[in-house]
């Protein structure tokens, strides 16, 4: 497999949109799937479904064994400790709320402090606000600098004895800033405060390695890592797994039940109630299994010279503002377009095959801070070439004609 | 779907040039709204008189071209009518563009059918039908209102 061809692997591709061939930079929102991913969906469904860890028959015990072979194949990938310290969920939107609930139910009082940034996604804040409601908690936002970073002397400002834990994104979904979550960690460990890392973002596009990083917690979306949709993934250390309530109850999650009692199974079951996602958990070991082949590194620099090469092409348009300008930029390119709303962009960007997002990206106080309703973002995945930008920047100035601006 | 459908001469030139934009003077009624997914904000003001007639109307909002000029023609349509009137424009505008349906409103000048008839295109393109319609649904609150 070779990075230049990736298109070949991806089906996708194969089809026309609106008579052009596919542009698809909207990665940051959900990428597309290689049909190794897609082939091992079909193939678990045809030869080995059953639902897991509960018949004892032939197809529970493969079942069960394939679930749990990706549990170990996430845990060497993100080099955490033990397997148990990873959590399947529905998203990385589910593990963020799942944090916020146990471990905000337990140690999160009222007046103390949560310390979150500027650059959060809704789905990094909303979690918190219900705990903030709840408790009486107070919610500081780390703020956010004229090129769209956030200093870490920004964040050893607002921590106080009352700060209860540290939440921050790992990079911005809007401009693309790179946190230095290692830092953060390191800082917020001087003070024993617990650090949730959102790697939404920060996963697709890069090494992360547990132990190192040394976070407490750390979400994962899979469908943004060539994975199926409505899976999540969350880390968190060891330490938590016993101390933590559980935080949805159901079959499954439990050790004895009667009347008056219940005892809880041991962690990652403890946490994963219900029916859980059997045929994307197993697929998610191939979407692993493509990106090492591949090597996340070498994902990286060919993004990186993706997306240099789209700043260098954007910013000969005059008409364009790319928002942020941060020291590290990862995979997102923000921009605006001299007196075209964002949505109309991308409703005539679309008419060329382009697909980029517009809107606020679920980051409203960000967008308030930048003073703009919306913009349109172009987010780079492994797909991506240079070709697709020159697509793109062509697409922009088509979209200038019809408005003749 | 062609694009040409949706942005129209007149669709880019009450996007660019609102008619009516501002609060109007005396105004009786107002309603706002704002669609979450998009950011994009609409508030309706209106002076209605003791005849039920809408003697002026005016809006603030942000938002895509799309949502800027149905709410300026929006204005024009309605601005001195009755409120049987719009009650009935309103609802044939919504059900054109839900169901295909022709606007059937005799008391419509040619030009007006013609206006109204352009913004069909928004059919063929339904992640942006909101933005044609949510002026529409927050005049209808604001006569509401009082």
């Amino acid at each position: 497999m070779d990075i230049k061809n990736i298109k070949n692997e991806f089906p996708i591709f194969t089809q026309k949109i609106n008579g052009k061939p596919l542009v698809y930079l909207d990665s940051a929102n959900s990428s597309q799937k290689p049909k190794v991913v897609i082939d091992r969906i079909s193939s678990f469904y045809e030869t080995e479904y059953s639902n897991v860890g509960r018949s004892v028959h032939t197809l529970a015990v493969k079942a069960t064994n394939r679930f749990e072979a990706t549990r170990d194949l996430v845990k060497k990938y993100i080099n955490a400790a033990h397997r148990e310290e990873i959590i399947f969920t529905k998203g990385a939107t589910e593990a963020i709320n799942l944090v916020a609930s146990t471990y905000g139910k337990k140690y999160i009082n009222k007046g103390d402090e949560i310390l979150i940034t500027e650059l959060e996604h809704h789905s990094n804040y909303v979690p918190w606000h219900f705990i903030r409601s709840e408790k009486g908690a107070v919610i500081k936002f780390a703020p956010v600098n004229k090129n769209g970073d956030v200093e870490i002397d920004e964040i050893k400002k607002l921590i106080s004895n009352k700060t209860k834990i540290i939440a921050i994104t790992h990079i911005s979904n809007v401009t693309g800033a790179v946190l230095p979550i290692k830092q953060i960690v390191d800082l917020a460990k001087e003070k024993n405060i617990p650090v949730l890392i959102d790697g939404t973002q920060g996963a697709p596009h890069s090494y992360i390695d547990m132990q190192n990083i040394g976070c407490d917690f750390y979400a994962v979306s899979c469908h943004k890592m060539y994975g199926p949709n409505g899976l999540g993934i969350l880390y968190a250390k060891k330490k938590w797994l016993d101390d933590l309530p559980p935080y949805q109850g159901g079959g499954g999650m439990i050790n004895e039940v009667n009347k008056d009692e219940i005892t809880f199974a041991e962690a990652p079951t403890k946490f994963e109630p219900g029916t859980m996602q059997t045929a994307e958990v197993v697929s998610f070991a191939e979407s692993i299994n493509f990106i090492e082949k591949l090597g996340i590194k070498n994902i990286a620099s060919h993004e990186n010279e993706v997306l240099e090469y789209g700043l260098e092409t954007l910013r000969k348009n005059n008409s364009i503002n790319i928002i942020g300008n941060p020291k590290n930029r990862g995979s997102v390119l923000c921009f605006t377009l001299k007196n075209i709303h964002p949505h109309d962009i991308a409703t005539i960007l679309d008419d060329d095959g382009v697909a980029i997002r517009a809107g606020h990206h679920c980051c409203q106080i960000l967008h308030e801070k930048l003073g703009l309703s919306a913009t349109a973002r172009a987010s780079i995945g492994v797909y991506n070439d240079k070709d697709d930008i020159d697509k793109l920047s062509e697409a922009i100035q088509n979209c200038q004609k019809v408005f003749k601006g | 779907m062609e694009l040409k459908e949706l942005y129209q001469e007149i669709i880019l030139d009450h996007g660019k040039n609102p008619r009516n934009k501002g609060k109007c003077d005396g105004y009786t009624n107002d309603a706002k709204a704002h669609n979450p997914l998009c950011g994009d904000k609409v508030h309706i003001y209106l002076k209605l008189n003791n005849e039920k007639l809408i003697e002026d109307l005016s809006f603030e909002g942000e938002g895509c071209a799309i949502s800027l000029a149905y709410a300026s023609i929006l204005t024009e349509i309605t601005k001195g009518k009755d409120l049987s009137f719009i009650k009935k424009i309103s609802e044939d505008f919504l059900n054109m563009i839900k169901t295909k349906t022709k606007i059937t409103l005799n008391s419509l000048t040619e030009d007006q059918v013609t206006t109204i008839t352009s913004l069909s295109g928004v059919q063929e393109f339904p992640m942006r039908v909101k933005c044609a319609t949510m002026v529409w649904h927050t005049l209808l609150s604001a006569i509401e209102k009082k």
